[in-house]
Formats: structure tokens, sequence, C-alpha cells
């Protein structure tokens, strides 16, 4: 770790590196070694199933991964899928934040209720909205529309990636709503008063004084919902399992479909090697893009 | 300055209109764990039924619950320690002492956390086998620990740089060594902060599923192998499902709700502003 | 706690084991009904030997088979008894994975067991699991609705059969719907359905030199057939319908005739599940143009990864759990109807079976005529009916039963979902290096 002199640092010049050293080796660790093997697999014919196969293949994985027919379709379904959320979430979220800033009778039990999802496991919620909701027959959705008098919606086969956003947005609306929440309340209520003196009023209000105080924890909130949607699996395998066709497959579900589930290791590490260098360059934007954001 | 009338009930609409919604989906799987299996699948749904507890003692009598319960807790709370002892020192000298690349720094860490599981789960199996870590409460606890590390580390990092340097500056000039500093100085004033990332950790960790149910056979499993145990059985499943979700989320959920004032509190201190 | 270890000693003593201490067995099984009851009764295993204890894996059937598979194939050690079906146990022999049940003690009574059944559980002669019960295809039908319509099943019917019976009593105003069949996409779902189907319409997955054949006219007549009637007749969401899904449906009294497993027979029977107890017909699978290879074959079964660290005791457990009596003891417990079916002769030679089984001799006549090893009327180079013996099938079946799902869905043409089921099966194949050697 190189240190110099700059004006952040505080102290004198103690040495970062016992301080640093576990978690970076541990973290090493866990990306190298893992990473190795799976370069290493990625370049061989290894089947855990088959043990005719073995051998140096070259890139002869990747090129089997990259001629998928299904591929761009996965990565396209991924970028809607980690989009639409965060769309949703944001924006649903700061619905559900603005709400509960103000003042109203049971205000604390409503903040209770709104964040609730957020602690259910993805199993769990995919299984409560497949099952118990979204079911054609049985679901709740389903009798409502019936006596509606309007044709039952079969979410899962006509709106696959949709539902299961549905399900993924409702997980993280609540960090949203929980984040933006905590970033309002710090609003300086005098800076607001006095615009309102001013004659700004609603919306304005909003767009000029609280959408820019927001900025800084809409985009905590992006990137660490990134993350955690780039690799979303439980939710499709309980409820669609990528269908149908290829409707909701994405990439973490396409290395599972083509590589797990025959324990083809070399496949599977192939896909591996190509998602880890997509959520790295991902990465690099995603913070690039808003460290400016960050530096606040 | 008091608000008009009509516009305190349109908060209040407003606010309780979102959080039912959101809400709902639990509320639901909350009644049908109460009902009997034909009721569960009824149309029109039942809202008024007599509850009954047998799914309960049917998911109780298959399973032992309080094992998996308590593989939870340890689990996720041991990953959470451990996180905390390896991160804060890490965010401390990313924080205080950044080097030119504490940043690039950052960002890989991050970046570590999005490697697809699916991608290297034999890798991970065979290291976890040949260090003789299956199936052990141990091995998940290193494992969460490394998986929840990088957030971790960057949200203890926004607290520290929240500190007024002032106020680290003084208890320089005052002679205190950097560790002193560390203990009796930083660790209490970013506490809140600390307390928050603990209890994200813990929450990410229960309910992690991919990891805990391929790694681990009967002596480790947590409560999401437990849930594994219940989803899609022949027959009728609904009401006996929605016992065992409740029995899965039910703890984390109310020490959610119990700690999220402290979670609020210190998001406020840090990231958060 | 005294007593048990003093009780445990004597055993020890009695039967002269040098074992000195407990002997601990991790079960890995599926959470079916039958394995549930299994798990129940087991605490009698395990009074009569207080050497053995047992801990159970319970898990659902995709995460059990992942969880297994990466243990056997790694040589993990983990488990001691493996709940596995058909697919698994000739291909896990073949690689030396599995201890194979030699030696049988013949209180056993192997002969006993359907020898079709043992087929499927073989390889290269050697038998690899011990059926925990089998199960074949077979068509059930609500009498009432029939008879309402004044209309028949024939006892052998033909898909055509089923499309015009189920037109009669199709009647979805009133919640009922005329046809149920699996349409969720999965190897072990609508792929394993539509498989014997497309069968008995001529169509095979492969020809000998493993040319993939998806997009043979005899596929598209089987597909737009199914399709077909699940679009006329089919309940809403049939795309998403599983066997679960199915069995409530038909349990709740929604369906008019359902196509699916042998075993679904006894659930039907059980008035915990079932609100249609009386009211169930029962007739042979249904057949397109020929009957061979028309009904799939099944078993769950018990083996031991040759990783386990008891085998004896391990096999001890299995004969246990597979035999006589143990059907004996469910049938004592539960009544004759809901033991677990299709693996030993002698239970159908049984007359309160049949007394409390009306569906018994469809089951074992289905079960005996499957023949793993020549499911097709051209020949296949692989084994298997309802799917194809090899490891790479469980991606080629799920992508291909996602293709057809998206049939049944409607967002697809059947000509244009084999087009791209015959792309993925043959490119799985190639870049696999079939044929072999």
């Amino acid at each position: 770790m190189q240190r110099n002199a700059s004006t952040d640092s505080i102290g004198p010049m103690i040495s970062t590196r016992p301080l640093l050293a576990p978690s970076v080796i541990l973290l090493l660790i866990w990306m190298i070694v893992p990473l190795a093997l799976t370069l290493w697999f990625s370049m061989q014919r290894y089947s855990l199933l088959d043990a005719s196969a073995g051998g140096f293949v070259g890139f002869r994985n990747y090129v089997f991964l990259f001629t998928d027919p299904n591929l761009f379709n996965a990565l396209a379904n991924t970028i809607f899928l980690v989009a639409g959320v965060l769309v949703a979430s944001v924006v649903i979220g700061l619905a559900c934040a603005v709400a509960l800033d103000q003042q109203f009778p049971g205000r604390g039990i409503a903040r209770l209720l709104c964040i609730a999802p957020f602690f259910v496991m993805p199993t769990v919620s995919a299984l409560i909205w497949k099952n118990l909701l979204m079911h054609p027959v049985n679901g709740l959705f389903a009798y409502i529309s019936r006596t509606l008098g309007l044709p039952v919606v079969d979410w899962f086969a006509q709106w696959p990636l949709f539902s299961v956003g549905v399900i993924v947005a409702w997980q993280w609306i609540p960090f949203a709503t929980l984040i933006l929440l905590t970033s309002l309340q710090s609003l300086d209520r005098d800076q607001v008063e006095a615009a309102r003196m001013d004659g700004a009023k609603g919306l304005r209000l909003f767009r000029f004084i609280t959408l820019p105080h927001l900025a800084r924890s809409i985009t905590i909130v992006v990137m660490i919902e990134t993350i955690f949607l780039l690799s979303v699996f439980a939710e499709i395998f309980v409820t669609t399992a990528g269908g149908p066709g290829n409707a909701s497959t994405t990439l973490p579900f396409l290395i599972y479909k083509v590589a797990l589930l025959d324990y083809n290791v070399g496949w599977a590490s192939a896909g591996g090697v190509i998602a880890i260098i997509l959520a790295n360059i991902v990465a690099y934007f995603l913070v690039r893009t808003i460290s400016h954001n960050l530096d606040r | 300055m008091e608000r008009p009338l009509t516009q305190r009930i349109f908060a209040a609409v407003a606010g309780w209109g979102l959080a039912i919604i959101m809400f709902f989906p639990i509320l639901w799987m909350a009644m049908t764990a109460f009902k009997r299996e034909p009721e569960a699948i009824a149309s029109p749904p039942l809202i008024f039924f007599e509850p009954t507890l047998r799914n309960f003692e049917q998911v109780l009598d298959r399973a032992d619950y309080l094992h998996f319960f308590f593989n939870s807790v340890i689990v996720s709370v041991g990953s959470t320690l451990l996180g905390l002892a390896v991160g804060l020192p890490a965010a401390y000298a990313l924080a205080f002492h950044p080097g030119k690349r504490a940043k690039d720094l950052l960002v890989w860490m991050l970046s570590t956390k999005m490697m697809p599981a699916v991608g290297v789960l034999v890798p991970i199996y065979l290291m976890f086998k040949s260090a003789g870590l299956l199936d052990s409460r141990i091995g998940l606890v290193v494992l969460y620990m490394l998986v929840n590390l990088p957030i971790i580390i960057w949200m203890l990092f926004t607290f520290f740089r929240e500190v007024p340097r002032e106020i680290l500056e003084a208890a320089r000039l005052d002679g205190a060594r950097p560790l002193r500093q560390f203990i009796h100085l930083l660790i209490p004033l970013t506490a809140p902060g600390i307390a928050s990332t603990a209890l994200l950790s813990i929450i990410l960790a229960w309910n992690e599923a991919f990891w805990s149910i391929n790694l681990t056979v009967s002596n480790a499993t947590p409560l999401t192998a437990f849930i594994a145990s219940f989803s899609s059985p022949q027959g009728l499943f609904w009401a006996k499902l929605s016992a065992a979700s409740l029995l899965a989320i039910g703890p984390i959920l109310v020490f959610g709700w119990i700690t999220q004032r402290q979670l609020v509190r210190g998001l406020t201190f840090g990231a958060v502003k | 706690m005294k007593s048990v270890v003093l009780g445990g000693l004597a055993a020890m003593l009695l039967c002269g084991s040098a074992l000195a201490q407990t002997t601990t067995l991790t079960v890995a099984t599926v959470n079916n009904n039958d394995m549930v009851v299994m798990q129940r009764l087991s605490k009698q295993f395990e009074e009569q030997n207080p050497d053995i204890k047992l801990n159970w894996v319970v898990l659902e059937e995709n995460t059990l088979r992942q969880r297994l598979t990466t243990d056997i194939s790694t040589n993990g050690g983990q488990y001691d008894i493996m709940t596995i079906g058909m697919f698994e146990a000739p291909m896990w022999g073949e690689r030396g994975w599995l201890v194979p049940f030699e030696n049988v003690p013949a209180e056993y009574e192997l002969d006993d067991v359907l020898q079709s059944v043992r087929d499927g559980l073989s390889f290269d002669g050697k038998l690899f699991a011990l059926p925990f019960y089998a199960e074949s295809q077979m068509t059930f039908y609500r009498k009432d609705l029939l008879e309402a319509k004044g209309v028949t099943m024939p006892e052998r019917p033909t898909w055509k059969d089923i499309g015009d019976v189920g037109a009669k009593i199709h009647d979805p105003s009133n919640g009922v719907y005329g046809v149920c069949l699996r349409g969720k996409p999965g190897w072990g779902e609508n792929v394993g359905q539509i498989t014997p189907a497309a069968n008995s319409y001529g169509a095979r997955w492969f020809d000998e030199q493993w040319k993939a054949q998806l997009d043979t006219p005899q596929w598209k007549e089987a597909l737009a057939m199914y399709v077909d009637l699940l679009n006329k007749y089919g309940p809403p969401g049939a795309s998403s319908n599983g066997y679960n899904e199915n069995l409530a449906l038909f349990a709740s009294g929604k369906c008019g005739i359902w196509v699916d497993a042998t075993v679904s027979a006894g659930f039907l029977a059980d008035p915990d599940q079932s609100t249609v107890i009386d009211k169930v017909g029962y007739a042979y699978p249904p057949y397109g143009k020929f009957d061979k290879g028309n009904h799939y074959l099944w078993a769950w079964s018990l083996a031991v990864p040759v990783s386990s660290k008891s085998p004896e005791a391990a096999n001890k457990f299995i004969y246990w759990a597979t035999s006589k009596d143990y059907i004996d003891l469910v049938a004592e417990e539960t009544g004759w109807a809901t033991v677990p079916p299709g693996t030993r002769r002698s239970t159908y030679a049984n007359a309160e079976y049949i007394e409390a089984a009306p569906f018994a001799k469809i089951t074992m006549d289905t079960i005996q005529s499957a023949d793993v090893n020549g499911p097709t009327q051209e020949p296949v180079p692989y084994r298997g009916i309802g799917f194809v013996g090899i490891p790479e099938f469980q991606s080629i079946g799920t992508a291909v039963g996602q293709e057809f799902g998206a049939v049944i869905a409607g967002q697809k043409s059947v000509d244009d979902a084999l087009k791209a089921s015959q792309a993925i099966a043959q490119r799985a194949v190639d870049e696999a290096g079939y044929p072999k050697k």
C-alpha cells in the first residue's frame, strides 16, 4: 500500500499496512483462489458427471457460451430487471419516504409495516407471491380480477420478467424508503420554511429543495441495490425457472441452467469468469460516475 | 406551523395506504398460516376463519426448529462480529490514512460482492471440503463474513469520514496514540454507525440462501434450509408453507422492528445525510 | 437416558457387535408425503437398532438433487443414504459412486421387487438402489362429471379420446376444466410428461448417431396435440402448473381429466387432501399411435454412496425401509391405500390392498410394462422413457421444457419451439462429445 502525505491523513504517519492487511488478504483469498481455480477450470473439459471428460481445451468453453443464442437475451433481461427494479424502488421508495415523513397518527407503526419486506428471505417472498398472490387459479389477485369481471392474468406466463421484478422490487423498496427517509429527516427545516415563505409550493419545493438534498442518498441506494440485484437468483429459481422460453432468464440463471445443472464445471467456470468481468466493468462505471456524489 | 386538516388527513391516508400495501403479502401469509389446507386455497378467499395451530404442530413435528433457529443466530451474529473485527481497522486505514489507491481498493472490494455464486460453487465447495469446513458453523461464519465484508468496510468508511478531523487532531496533540484514538474516541463517536452496520450485516447473513443450503447438511443448517424442506412438497401445502415461512422470518422481522430506530439513527451519521 | 445406553449395550453384546458407540446415519430425502411418513416411522427402526441413530435431511426435490450431486461427484462424504431416482441410479452406479446391492439377505426377497423397477435401477447387471416407491402414469377422471354428460372413458384411451371427453365436460364458468396436464418447465415436469406422449406418436429425442430428432413431424404432432388440449380445455395458468398444482386442482374438484403419476391415486383417496374421494375413475395412460413408451417409469429409491463411513448400517436401514414389513407397518398405521406403491409383487397379491386401492391393477400393469431400455418405436442410443439417461439431459431438458412452456403460454409456435429445442439438444450433445468412444 502506498502512503502519501495528503491532507486527508490524520496524525503521525502510521503504517496502514497491518490495519488493512487482514481484510485485503482475506478478500484476496476469497477473490483470487476461487478466481484462479475458476480460470483454470474454465479452460478444461471438466464435467463432474462425465468421467471421460478431461484435458485442456483453451477457450472452447468461452466460445460455447458466447455462441449460446440465449446469452444476449440473458444480458438484456439482466439489465431490464436491474434497471426496472432500481427505478421502481427509488420512485416508490421516495413516495413511501415522503409519506412517512409527514405527521399523522400511527406513523411509527406505519413505518414498521413499510420496511418489513426487507427482512423477508428471498425464497420466502418468492413463495408467498407465487403461491398466495399471483397464482392464476388459487391466488388472491386472480380472485380479485374474477370478482371485478376482468380477465385473469397468468402473471408468470404472460409477464414473467415483470412479475419477478415486482417481487424483487417489493423486497428492495423498504431499503430505499429507509435510506431516503433518514435523509429527508436531516433536511434543514428552516431552509424549507424559507423557501415556502418565498412562495415555493408543493412540487416546486420538492423539485428544487428536497430532490437535490436527496441526490447523495439516491446514489447510495442505486449503488448498493445494483450490487445485490445483479446476482438475483432465488426469486427466479422459485417462480419462473427462467421461463417461459427464456423470457426471464438472467445471466446468473443462464449460468445455472447451462452449466451447474449438468455439473459441467468447465462451462460454469467460463460463465463465472464472464460474469466477474462484467461485474467489474459495471462496478467501475458505477463508482466512477457517482464518486463525485459520494465525495461531497 | 399547523397544517390544514385536509392535508393531515391526506398524509395519514397516503402513509397508511402505502404501509398496508407493502405489508399486505406478509399479513396474508401470516393469516394463511393459521388456516386449514382447504381453507388456504378456498375461493372466495377467507378473511374470517377459525384459526388453527395444526400447521405449526405438523411443521414442528417434522423438523427441529430450534436447531435451525440457533444456527441462524450463531452464523449471522458470528459472521457480523468477525466482519467488524476485520473491517474496523481496514475502514480506519482507508478513512484516515488513505493511500493513492484507497478508492480503487474500495471499488475492488465492492466488486467482489458481485461474484455470481452459481459460477463458483464447485471451486468453493472443493475448498470447503479440503478445509473440513463443510456443514460447520465456522465455515458459514467465515463465508458470510467474506460475503458481507465489502459492505461492512464501505459503510464504516463513510461513518469514519464524517468524524470531524479537528477532534482527532486535538486528541493527537494531547498525545493520544493511534490505537487509543481509535478505541477511546473513534468507536464511541461512530457507535450508532457501527451498530447500524452490524444490524444490516446480521439481516443479510440471516437471509442468505444459496451458500447456506449448498454448504451445510444437518449440523450447521440455518433457517433457509428449514424453508427448503417445506417448499413444494406433494399435495396441498400452502398453509404449512406459510406456517414454516412465518417461523423462519418471524425472529428477524421482530429483531428488525426493534432495532430499526438504531438502524436509522446510525445511517444519519454517515452514508446518508 | 441411562436405560437407552444400557439397552444399547445389551443389544451390542447380544449381537456380538464390535461397535464401540452408536453409528449416526445421515439420510437425505425428498419432502414427498411417503418420505415424511418414513421419517416418522423410522423411530421404530431406531428402537429396534439402538446402535444406529438417524439424522434426517429433508429437502425439496430440485434442491436435494443439486445437493446430492455436488456431494457425490466431489466425494464429499456428507451422506450415508441418498434418495435418488431412475435418472441418477444407473448413471452414478456406472461411475462407481454407489455401493452395489450384492448379497442381499434372503429374507428381503429381492425377487419380490418388480423386475422392471430393478432394471431401471441397475447398470451392467448390478443393482445400485432399492426402490422405496415406484410410479408410472395413468389417467384420472371424474366419474360423476362423465356420467352427467353421458360419456364414458375407454379403459385404454387414445389422446384423441382424452380430447373428446374433455370437450364434453369442460365447463369453465362453473370452475371445472376439462383436461389438466403439466405445463411447468422442467425436465422432471412438462418434459417428463410430454416425452412419453411423443414416444407414442413415434418420436424420439436422438437417433442412434446422437442426431437430435426434435424437429420431426412426430414431435410436431405430439406437441401440437398436447398444447391444443391445454389451450382448449385446460385451466388458466397451465404453463406454470406442475405436479403439485395439478394435484391441488384435481383434488379440489377443478379438473375433469388428469393424466399423471400413478402415486397420485393414493392422495386422491385421502380425505385430508381430496374433496373428490369417491368420484375418481381410473384408466390406462393415453397413447397416440403406438402404445410403446407412452408411460414413463420412475422410482424414488435409496442408495448408499461409496463415501459413506457406515455402509453396513446404511444397508440395514435401506433393507428395513424398502421391506415387506415396512409396507405392512404403514398399512397398520394409516391404512392400505396409503402404502408406498409400485415396488413389490406381494403388495399387489394382497387382497386387502386390492380392496382398498381400486387403482392397483393399472399401477402394477403400467409399471411392469414400462421398458426403460427400449422406450421408443425406433431405436435410440439412450435409456429412460420420460427422460434421456445422460448427465447433460438436466440442462437440455430444462431448456427444452422452457420452450414447451412458451408454446403452452402462447408465446411461441410449435414449429419455432421445436426448432429451438432441436438446436439446444444438438449443441449440447455435440459439445459433450457424443457419440462417446
